[in-house]
């Protein structure tokens, strides 16, 4: 059998993915019709769960663009049991992450030792106005319905799985 | 400072102008044609100032630096995994693979041997970032010369290979992932069927492209004999990867430099072409794509069961010393050398890329070239213009 | 023209007729192409859908480009020579609408009925190369001047394969004039065979393909647009026309390729008849009035099956280098083509 020239194999391959995507459809995405789900691990947007916050000021401090804006003030609490003395808790006042700032590294999620930030897969956030980017402690607890459960790992592993607190 | 009057700014000014305007009537001796910092053909901010004698070139002068970030410079300022953090940002499309030299860099002078099954995740997500550069490359030489279809279907193909990272790390060009001691997650479940899948999708896209493309006789013809690169030569000017590979130079980093990640444990060979011309590059690059696929199913056959990170103290201060450690990056080789004081934060970090070396020789290899075998040629060196300015 | 509508008209009824008509001719079918080729088929092939949005699967994308080009700023490069660089789009379009006057669409539905039809489509389809040198020069820029230079050389170099090319036809037709070569392919027999007639294309393979090839050529198109280079020169010649004046150029290229495939479907297609079998089955007269009618018809779908196999080669292939062009096309295309004449005319007096 004779060597076909590359040029009409060519030629075939391109007819070929016509046919295709004439029959088959194509590979594309229609966006605003259709949307495809990315990964459940997907770095989309943070979202803050508030009683586990502490305003310890790790992520703020290691975040490498500075965007995360932490107000905190101290406040006494009840004792835990009768006769104890109050206690010091810190309550958030103010919790902002500005996304227009935001490089999405994740390390304010790592670094976090209280697991008070969570990411969430979703990415339709974006605003005609810049200042609008500006996600504030409300906003941020409201991203928290989007987390999804994390996976659990392939077999070998020894990580343990985490659960994302609930409301 | 002195304080410079308006009038000596404005001379200043004009005589940069001057010297950055290129004329429009032809000069007596051949044309000045400025290959400028906007253009499709450079991959980025790039420009050259070619002198042409009709359609020959006579001269060349590359001027980088158009997409300079300083890399350096913020790393004396960051925090160890705020710099892993930028330093994805380099070789924007060989994701995982910036981080690797520098993490094992950080390791070596902090005296931590991360955990096998880390070692093992590392290098599976570095051959996908190989894979991922390199496909892109297939597509994009196709374009420089003409061939506007086999892009797509590289795009369409690269596109599992990001999810799968994706799905991995989190991010697909930016996957942050390394973290000094180890790697962040493990994998989540089902990871390894899928990214089986995708691998068997490259490799009929290493078939299309060599249908297409390779096997295409107007190609041939393009890229045949078109700037040779004599081993000797590559060698002086710091060639490195599938270029100095192309030259028929049996270098591989991966093969032949200690470093902990397994390349050992898998059976892979380097492949290497006589020619040295424009050809060859992309022949050797296709052929590494086949080979790093290869290299990823034996690894996720065989990836050991164990923690992910070591021991390593919350806060990271890594102890005075210095170290350098490069890998073989989809680009070529890219070393790191870390200095550290004993601080929080890396005292210098001096960043090696492939990139600049391989721009170095086109002042040399472009004499005498046709305008449009000076597309072929940068396409097949293949420079991503983060890589090459930092 | 009387004859076809049945009805008297003065002499300049039928000018203004034949004026909307020569548009029509002109710009309809190259908004068809458009669509269908460059959004659609470029698209299939490369695994994605194309223009979807503006109107039913992206058919008035077209119509939404001539709008944004038209509202386009005009641009003058700073030293460009006003009046060449005004005229330029223009005299690339005056010879596609020459071309499309000679064009046979039915027995008696066409524009001009000359003797030397061929003669005067190829000798006119030169005037654009001035077109392009005119836009290459006057754009003050070097990329414009690279792009225009490019093309002038390759659109001299490959007139000759083309013109030799369709010498085969003719020896065979034994006519220039453009109906008389249809009504040859109709009446002509394959070997005593008449149910097919004699399309050229069955004789003349090779000339068929040095016909695609310099067509394919003429049109900067394909494996041969280094004039154009994308990735190289940005647009070549066109590099500073914005607008409508690019709009002129864009579809300037369409229609030529358009009416040189109309001229390839006429010269070895059988033009705008069917297969004598056909004509046979329905009792029909092949030079009735009905194929005045159906005659276009027939004529755009043998040009949509020309213009299919032009892009398909156009976004497969990638480009010759310029010198490589010209290696090809004088080396070996004209030797092929005067082969083939020789062969046809030693045929001729054989059979």
């Amino acid at each position: 059998m004779p060597k076909i020239p590359g040029l009409v194999k060519g030629l075939g391959i391109t007819l070929k993915e016509m046919t295709k995507t004439v029959v088959k459809g194509a590979e594309t995405v229609q966006y605003p019709h259709e949307k495809e789900n990315p990964a459940p691990r997907a770095r989309g947007v943070i979202a803050l769960h508030e009683d586990n916050c502490t305003s310890c000021m790790l992520c703020a401090r290691e975040c490498p663009d500075w965007c995360i804006y932490i107000e905190g003030h101290k406040e006494l609490a009840p004792p835990r049991r009768e006769g104890g003395k109050p206690r010091n808790v810190n309550k958030l006042d103010r919790f902002d992450i500005d996304y227009s700032l935001c490089m999405y590294c994740g390390i304010c999620v790592d670094v976090c030792p209280f697991e008070a930030l969570f990411w969430s897969p979703e990415y339709e956030y974006s605003e005609p106005k810049i200042a609008d980017l500006l996600h504030d402690k409300s906003r941020l607890g409201q991203w928290m319905e989007t987390v999804p459960e994390f996976e659990p790992y392939e077999s070998g592993s020894q990580a343990k799985v985490k659960k994302v607190p609930r409301p | 400072m002195t304080a410079t009057s308006d009038a000596q700014k404005m001379q200043y000014i004009a005589a940069q102008a001057a010297d950055a305007r290129v004329n429009v009537e032809l000069e007596a001796e051949g044309m000045t044609l400025n290959i400028g910092p906007q253009h499709p053909a450079t991959h980025g901010t790039l420009r050259i100032i070619v002198r042409l004698d009709g359609e020959q070139v006579t001269a060349v002068d590359p001027i980088l630096g158009y997409m300079h970030r300083g890399y350096e410079k913020l790393a004396e300022v960051r925090t160890y995994p705020q710099v892993t953090t930028l330093i994805n940002r380099i070789d924007w499309v060989g994701s995982f693979a910036n981080e690797v030299p520098f993490i094992l860099a950080s390791e070596q002078l902090m005296g931590i041997e991360a955990p096998e099954r880390a070692q093992w995740i590392r290098t599976i997500l570095f051959e996908m970032g190989r894979i991922a550069n390199i496909v892109l490359f297939l597509g994009d030489m196709g374009v420089q010369l003409g061939a506007v279809t086999p892009m797509f279907y590289a795009l369409r193909d690269r596109e599992l290979i990001l999810n799968q990272i994706e799905s991995a790390t989190g991010g697909r060009f930016h996957p942050n992932f390394n973290r000094i001691g180890g790697v962040k997650d493990d994998l989540p479940a089902g990871w390894i069927t899928d990214t089986k899948t995708a691998l068997n999708k490259i490799m009929d896209f290493c078939q299309q492209a060599e249908d297409l493309i390779v096997g295409n006789e107007i190609f041939e013809e393009r890229t045949r004999g078109i700037g040779v690169i004599p081993a000797d030569v590559g060698l002086a000017y710091g060639l490195s990867g599938a270029n100095i590979r192309a030259s028929g130079v049996d270098w591989d980093i991966r093969r032949d430099s200690e470093s902990p990640l397994p390349y050992d444990k898998v059976d892979w060979k380097v492949w290497t072409h006589p020619d040295g011309d424009s050809f060859a590059r992309y022949w050797v690059r296709l052929q590494e794509v086949r080979e790093s696929c290869k290299i990823v199913e034996q690894l996720l056959d065989g990836i050991p069961a164990g923690p992910i990170m070591a021991k390593v103290p919350r806060i990271i201060k890594v102890p005075a010393g210095e170290a350098y450690v490069a890998t073989e990056n989809p680009l070529g080789q890219m070393g790191f050398y870390v200095v550290s004081k004993g601080g929080l934060e890396p005292f210098r970090v001096k960043i090696k890329t492939a990139s600049f070396s391989n721009m170095s020789i086109t002042p040399w290899l472009l004499k005498g070239a046709y305008v449009p075998d000076v597309i072929t040629i940068l396409a097949s060196l293949y420079f991503i213009l983060g890589d090459l300015d930092r | 023209m009387t004859d076809i509508l049945l009805i008297e008209l003065a002499y300049w009824q039928e000018s203004i007729l034949k004026l909307i008509f020569g548009f029509a001719v002109v710009l309809l079918p190259a908004g068809i192409t458009v669509y269908l080729y460059l959004f659609k088929m470029v698209s299939f092939m490369q695994s994605r859908l194309g223009p979807m949005e503006a109107g039913p699967y992206g058919s008035l994308q077209l119509l939404a480009e001539v709008g944004k080009s038209a509202q386009k700023e005009d641009i003058f490069p700073e030293k460009a020579d006003r009046f060449v660089y005004a005229a330029a789009p223009y005299v690339v379009l005056v010879s596609t609408f020459l071309l499309v006057l000679v064009v046979p669409f039915g027995p008696d539905a066409m524009f001009v009925n000359f003797d030397t039809g061929i003669f005067f489509a190829l000798a006119v389809s030169s005037l654009s190369v001035i077109g392009i040198l005119m836009a290459g020069w006057a754009s003050a820029s070097k990329y414009s001047l690279l792009g225009g230079l490019r093309a002038a050389g390759q659109l001299i170099a490959y007139e000759l394969p083309l013109v030799l090319a369709v010498v085969g036809v003719v020896i065979q037709a034994g006519t220039l004039n453009m109906s008389r070569i249809v009504e040859a392919q109709i009446e002509g027999e394959i070997f005593g065979w008449g149910a097919l007639g004699n399309p050229y294309i069955l004789t003349q393979f090779v000339g068929f393909f040095i016909f695609m090839v310099a067509v394919q050529a003429e049109l900067t198109q394909g494996p041969f647009d280094m004039p154009v280079a994308e990735s190289e020169l940005v647009a070549g010649y066109m590099t500073e026309y914005s607008g409508f004046r690019f709009l002129m150029f864009f579809i300037g290229e369409f229609a030529t390729a358009n009416i040189f495939a109309f001229l390839g479907a006429t010269l070895f297609l059988g033009g705008w008849a069917v297969p004598p079998f056909v004509t046979d089955m329905f009792n029909l007269d092949p030079y009735s009035n009905l194929f005045n009618f159906i005659g276009p018809i027939i004529m755009i779908v043998k040009m949509l099956l020309i213009t299919f196999v032009v892009y398909w080669v156009r976004f497969t292939y990638p480009r010759f280098r310029e010198d490589q062009l010209q290696r090809f096309a004088w080396k070996f295309l004209i030797p092929l083509a005067l082969i083939n004449i020789a062969i046809t005319g030693v045929a001729k007096v054989v059979f």
